[in-house]
């Protein structure tokens, strides 16, 4: 039995950026999920269940929404590493950045990135931008098939509904933020 | 038949692949609605894809450049669309075109194929018309306005023989409904 909820995956360093991120795909009214994460190597944890996700449950995301410039491991980096990982390679990832840099994009498309998304600067732009990929990959999309087997619930902690009367608390203030404390 | 003449030397454009008049008819006409100076090249079958991708065939001395997306039937006479997606995906100068699948089928065993020969994304055709039509919207909305196609060469107007050009100005979705 598929116990998975669709979600979506955030990698995203900049609080600012991710708050807007994730208040700008709240105006769906669908019931995806959206799980931030804050640097590269947690997105890889997260995807494969270790460290402070072990134990995960709840499938793939049905998208990654994957900034390029953040610490530990940088975005190209975990591109590089999910698209060359059997398991993980047909996940949609999609590259939100606020690089046009030529060789970012082609680092990005060589590598199999399924779409890259050049964060607007006026913050209107951006919503809109970030409404219509959320649109696109949550509810348009059909996201791989899920393999293997799953457990019952979803990963403590970090869960953001797309809930209005839950987004506004959902970013905590950086120097409190659970994933920071390393 | 619209040929606009007055396309800048870089217009971006979207090849769509789609042998069923009906649903292509549809598909144009959503796409339409995005109002925006974007090209849709439509071809009726696989071989033609990979002719129009590769400027061979009828399409011999095209010019123009790779389309910002192909949105692409899986069922089509010819050469159908997972072989077409396979050669794309396997080919250095065409891999990196953003290919989205549109079709009616949502078996796992097409996904699954689909994803692992590298779509960048899958959507399937939704049997309400006007479902249909807001799902294609919503396929031009992103790949067309939002995605940041792979950087590609110097790109003029494309031309062909029988294949028709829509513009997706709204002002053309007259010309399309009489056109076919």
């Amino acid at each position: 039995m598929n116990t998975s909820i669709k979600h979506i995956l955030l990698a995203e360093d900049d609080p600012r950026d991710a708050q807007m991120t994730l208040a700008a795909l709240e105006e769906y009214n669908l019931i995806n999920k959206v799980f931030a994460v804050h640097d590269g190597e947690a997105v890889l944890d997260y995807l494969y269940c270790r460290e402070r996700f072990e134990g995960r449950v709840g499938g793939n995301p049905v998208a990654i929404l994957l900034d390029l410039k953040m610490p530990k491991v940088d975005g190209l980096e975990v591109l590089k590493i999910i698209k060359a990982d059997e398991n993980l390679k047909t996940i949609p990832v999609v590259v939100l950045t606020s690089s046009r840099e030529t060789p970012d994009l082609i680092d990005c498309y060589n590598h199999g990135v399924n779409a890259y998304v050049v964060k607007p600067v006026d913050f209107d732009a951006f919503a809109k931008a970030v409404k219509q990929l959320g649109v696109f990959w949550a509810a348009v999309n059909e996201p791989p098939p899920e393999i293997g087997g799953e457990k019952t619930s979803i990963c403590n902690g970090e869960v953001i509904s797309l809930e209005k009367k839950e987004v506004k608390n959902a970013i905590p203030a950086p120097t409190s933020h659970p994933t920071l404390r390393r | 038949m619209n040929m606009n003449t007055n396309v800048s030397v870089n217009v971006r454009h979207i090849l769509l692949a789609e042998d069923d008049p009906r649903d292509a008819k549809l598909t144009l006409a959503a796409l339409a609605e995005h109002n925006v100076d974007n090209k849709v090249f439509h071809v009726t079958d696989g071989e033609a894809v990979l002719d129009y991708l590769n400027c061979e065939g009828k399409f011999k001395g095209r010019e123009g450049g790779n389309p910002v997306a192909i949105m692409l039937d899986l069922k089509m006479p010819k050469v159908d669309g997972l072989e077409v997606l396979k050669i794309i995906k396997a080919e250095e100068k065409l891999k990196t075109i953003p290919v989205v699948v549109l079709t009616s089928s949502r078996e796992p065993s097409d996904l699954i194929d689909c994803y692992e020969q590298g779509v960048n994304a899958y959507v399937v055709k939704p049997v309400d018309f006007a479902e249909f039509a807001q799902a294609v919207k919503q396929i031009g909305g992103f790949w067309v306005m939002v995605n940041e196609p792979p950087p590609i060469g110097k790109e003029a107007a494309p031309t062909s023989g029988s294949d028709v050009i829509f513009s997706l100005k709204k002002k053309s979705r007259d010309q399309i409904g009489a056109g076919t």
